[in-house]
């Protein structure tokens, strides 16, 4: 179902499967809030994730990372239009 | 219509606007520079674009630029110059862009001379840069088609989105002779289905040569080879003079063309059977309609402006049916009407 | 307003379809290279900016060559270093597009050095995104003009030297040196301050493009961890510590405000207004159908000092030529023929269509000085006419074979007025005794090849004057003159 309310805390979300484990990321985030996985990913990179909280939504890791598609910040306020899934975790 | 005593090199830019070309990026050059000169002083006039580039090399880039914007657009060179075009040449070949190239041959090799010459056969008709690429040469002999080719090389560009050439000399261009001028043609819509002009339609469009994979690139060269198949069944186009009955036919294009051209009416005169077959388009060249003369004809003799080039394509065509002979002056001689009459009368003797 | 998300920017493609392989969502890019960066930064820019239908992107050579798989706009790939004049090529014929030339330090400062100079200079109206990461990433690690002093690199494996080498290239200070460009600046993408700067400068760049200003260049420092194998991480302290010191960040050049956007000239031309740009007269001349049929060929050499106007008495003699229905060529003496004062030219006007332009043996010959007399009788056709100014040529042709026509042209012309004008003279006197072309054709020409008013006047009266001299040569020789045989 689609999501009308605002949010009340950014949150980041990072797809696995579109990290080149470069970590530049994770330097970049002020709040220390972003982690390399112990896993791999289908390509054979450790991916950065998110631990799940303490995100203020700067977008310094957004704007760090070199991939196009991986990073996505929600800052606070965001509120998502129409039919969009929320995509992060509920909190 | 509107009839003027004109250069051919100036006759070569006119047509050039009348076809709709509306950019042109030189460099000067000793005998080209009349083109650029020309271009410089016409194309502000016309609402086009005039740019002295940096170099050849640059020129042919800002070609490749605009050609991608679906423009009609040109250079033109001398010999040294257009060897500098040559990856240029390849890049709007690869990358399937039509536009139109000169070449006022001069005297080389290195920097040789200004002088008229035809030395750069090799390099203009065989392509000339890298890869699997042809392109289709056209060799006026007069300012009237210097203005004429130059006006339906726009067309074949378009056609077959490819490159197309025009092989000149330094007499053809700085000769006067009168032209008739014909309407200027609309300049033609941008074609949107692979140009990249800046908006919306042609925003999904891709100009490029590179194709990583080699299956995908085998694809790609399959594609362009067919055009120039196409090229060869439908281009070839070719002039012939009191050839009917000719016992020797005489090959040259561009300026010696012309001189054949009275040799033929002298030798005529003094009761020989002389012809001319003159190839107007290089490449492809009328290599049919030489096979098919080489069966009545007792000896072909090739009249070129270098050591000898065009003469093995001569010889690929006539494949031994008849004996092929070579007259050749460089350097920027260009032999007489009566220097090639006095070859002829030495063949027949000998 | 700040944005509440951040997420692919809508300038890169969802899927990247061009890309081959299976994986169509990631870059080809390696972990932790610049060029993500930057194209993110870019295409954001070109979001914000409402610019993506009129962006045309001008991949170069280099690991960007493949940018096109990414951006969705208008894509042009390019030879190695050409990315700027391709860029010129592509904004001069559809002025109202965006372009964006991005490119790498070899394309760019090596290979592509004037062509980003000479750019840059023309003030073309695109942007350059300059990725300087010091070194050739795609063709495996060599140097560029921007590798550091001492990095080993493949082709310095020793660490480059500035004997051997050189120092490294500071583009941006080179460029602010000109006078077009009107943006320039340097930035790196190192930490989130630096990329927020980055950012800015990407957009004012870009804006400066819209705003029709001019040239505008952002140098970015990136990290290249593949090329200088280190990690990521480590990649960025070098960036830091190695490069900036060397190539500090900063603007070279901002005159954005001081400039006047340029103006974007719309117009349609009709055909009326191509013609005369064009300067062709419509064709009343064309329309005239040739005079005569068998009038045969008149071979011409014209010879004399440079400055005798030999050039234009052949020119004239041509004009009304074709004027009259005849087949005409004029070829000026070429190259080294030049040199030496003298100058020559050759003429035909011909019933028929023209052989050979060059004429070897002519059947006319006019002599305005006594070197041309001799050196060009010899080759005379028998019978031929040998016209020359005696008024200047204190000799007679020699050969009894041709016909002499003397005519004093410097002296008549002299008291007309103008010495200048005894090439006129000739050939009226030319006009006069053959009748090629006729008198009232060769005065109709005048105004097509003359501009003043005067020296029109001048040489009409010239050109009479020489028709009386040919018209008294004929009736005192009192021979049939045709336009001649045997001519070459």
């Amino acid at each position: 179902m689609a999501r009308v309310k605002a949010l009340e805390h950014a949150v980041v979300t990072i797809d696995p499967d579109q990290c080149k484990g470069c970590e530049l990321c994770v330097i970049a985030c002020p709040e220390h809030v972003l982690e390399m996985s112990p896993e791999l990913n289908r390509r054979g990179f450790h991916f950065s994730r998110y631990i799940g909280s303490g995100c203020t939504g700067c977008g310094f890791c957004y704007y760090t990372c070199p991939e196009a598609g991986a990073i996505t910040v929600y800052k606070k306020g965001y509120t998502p239009e129409g039919e969009e899934e929320a995509p992060w975790p509920e909190s | 219509m509107a009839r003027e005593l004109i250069k051919g090199n100036d006759a070569l830019v006119k047509g050039a606007i009348l076809a709709g070309c509306r950019s042109y990026f030189g460099y000067p050059i000793t005998p080209a520079s009349e083109i650029a000169e020309a271009a410089a002083r016409f194309m502000p006039l016309v609402g086009g674009t005039f740019i002295q580039a940096e170099s050849e090399v640059a020129a042919i880039n800002m070609v490749y630029g605009a050609a991608s914007a679906g423009q009609r657009t040109m250079t033109a060179s001398s010999s040294p110059g257009f060897s500098l075009k040559q990856e240029g040449i390849s890049y709007c070949a690869g990358s399937e862009l039509p536009c139109v190239i000169a070449n006022i041959v001069r005297g080389g090799p290195g920097l040789g001379n200004i002088a008229p010459e035809q030395g750069d056969y090799f390099q203009t008709v065989k392509g000339g840069g890298h890869g699997n690429y042809r392109v289709i040469v056209f060799a006026p002999n007069s300012a009237q088609e210097m203005c004429d080719f130059s006006m339906l090389a726009f067309d074949l560009a378009d056609k077959y989105r490819n490159p197309v050439l025009i092989m000149s000399d330094g007499f053809t261009g700085q000769m006067m002779e009168p032209v008739d001028f014909p309407e200027p043609k609309p300049v033609p819509e941008r074609d949107e289905s692979w140009a990249v002009c800046g908006d919306a339609d042609t925003r999904p469009n891709l100009i490029s040569s590179i194709y990583l994979e080699p299956e995908e690139l085998e694809a790609h060269i399959k594609k362009l080879k067919a055009k120039y198949d196409e090229m060869q069944r439908t281009e070839v186009r070719y002039e012939e003079y009191e050839a009917d009955d000719a016992e020797i036919m005489l090959i040259g294009f561009g300026i010696v063309s012309r001189v054949l051209r009275s040799v033929v009416d002298r030798a005529r005169e003094k009761g020989l059977k002389v012809g001319l077959l003159r190839p107007i388009t290089l490449w492809p060249f009328p290599s049919k309609r030489i096979a098919q003369r080489a069966k009545q004809v007792e000896t072909f003799l090739v009249v070129e402006l270098s050591t000898g080039q065009m003469v093995e394509d001569v010889q690929l065509a006539v494949m031994n049916e008849a004996p092929v002979r070579l007259y050749w002056r460089a350097g920027g001689v260009v032999p007489t009407a009566e220097e090639i009459l006095g070859e002829i009368e030495k063949m027949i003797e000998g | 307003m700040a944005k509440k998300i951040l997420k692919k920017p809508d300038a890169l493609y969802d899927v990247f379809e061009r890309k081959p392989g299976v994986d169509k969502t990631m870059t080809h890019y390696c972990p932790g290279c610049g060029h993500g960066i930057l194209h993110k930064l870019i295409a954001e820019a070109i979001d914000d900016l409402g610019v993506a239908d009129r962006t045309i992107f001008v991949s170069p050579v280099g690991c960007s060559v493949f940018a096109y798989y990414y951006f969705d706009v208008g894509n042009v790939q390019v030879a190695h270093g050409r990315a700027p004049a391709v860029a010129t090529g592509l904004k001069r014929a559809s002025p109202n597009s965006i372009v964006i030339s991005y490119q790498g330090d070899g394309d760019l400062a090596a290979i592509g050095g004037n062509n980003i100079l000479q750019a840059a200079n023309r003030g073309e109206l695109f942007t350059v995104f300059f990725i300087n990461n010091g070194i050739y990433g795609m063709t495996g690690g060599q140097m560029a003009p921007t590798t550091l002093i001492g990095q080993k690199t493949t082709t310095t494996p020793y660490g480059r030297t500035i004997r051997n080498e050189g120092y490294p290239i500071r583009v941006c200070e080179l460029l602010a040196t000109l006078e077009s460009p009107v943006y320039i600046e340097r930035t790196a993408m190192t930490d989130a301050k630096n990329i927020a700067r980055t950012r800015r400068a990407v957009r004012k760049a870009l804006r400066c493009q819209v705003d029709r200003k001019g040239f505008s260049l952002v140098e970015v420092l990136s990290s290249c961890p593949s090329g200088w194998k280190v990690e990521p991480r480590e990649a960025l302290k070098w960036i830091e510590e190695k490069m900036m010191p060397y190539f500090p960040l900063g603007v070279y050049k901002d005159v954005i405000e001081e400039r006047e956007p340029v103006e974007l000239v719309e117009r349609t031309y009709t055909s009326a207004d191509i013609m005369k740009g064009l300067a062709l007269a419509d064709g009343e001349a064309a329309a005239r159908a040739p005079r005569h049929e068998d009038v045969g060929e008149m071979a011409m050499k014209i010879a004399g000092f440079g400055g005798q106007g030999i050039l234009f008495l052949g020119l004239a003699l041509a004009e009304t030529g074709m004027d009259e229905g005849l087949h005409v060529t004029w070829l000026p003496s070429y190259g080294p023929e030049m040199r030496g004062g003298t100058a020559n030219c050759h003429v035909i006007l011909s019933g028929r269509r023209v052989g050979a332009p060059l004429v070897s043996i002519p059947n006319v010959l006019i002599a305005l000085n006594r070197p041309s007399l001799e050196k060009f009788e010899p080759a005379l056709s028998e019978g031929g006419l040998i016209l020359y100014d005696s008024s200047l040529i204190d000799i007679s042709p020699s050969r009894k074979d041709i016909i002499p026509l003397p005519v004093p042209a410097t002296k008549l012309a002299d008291e007309l007025g103008s010495t200048r004008a005894a090439n006129m003279v000739a050939m009226g006197a030319l006009i006069g005794y053959t009748d090629v072309v006729s008198v009232d054709g060769a005065i109709a020409a005048l105004p097509r090849l003359v501009k003043r008013d005067e020296l029109i006047s001048l040489n009409e009266a010239a050109i009479r004057k020489g028709v009386e001299q040919g018209r008294q040569l004929r009736a005192k020789q009192k021979v049939a003159v045709g336009t001649g045989k045997g001519a070459r």
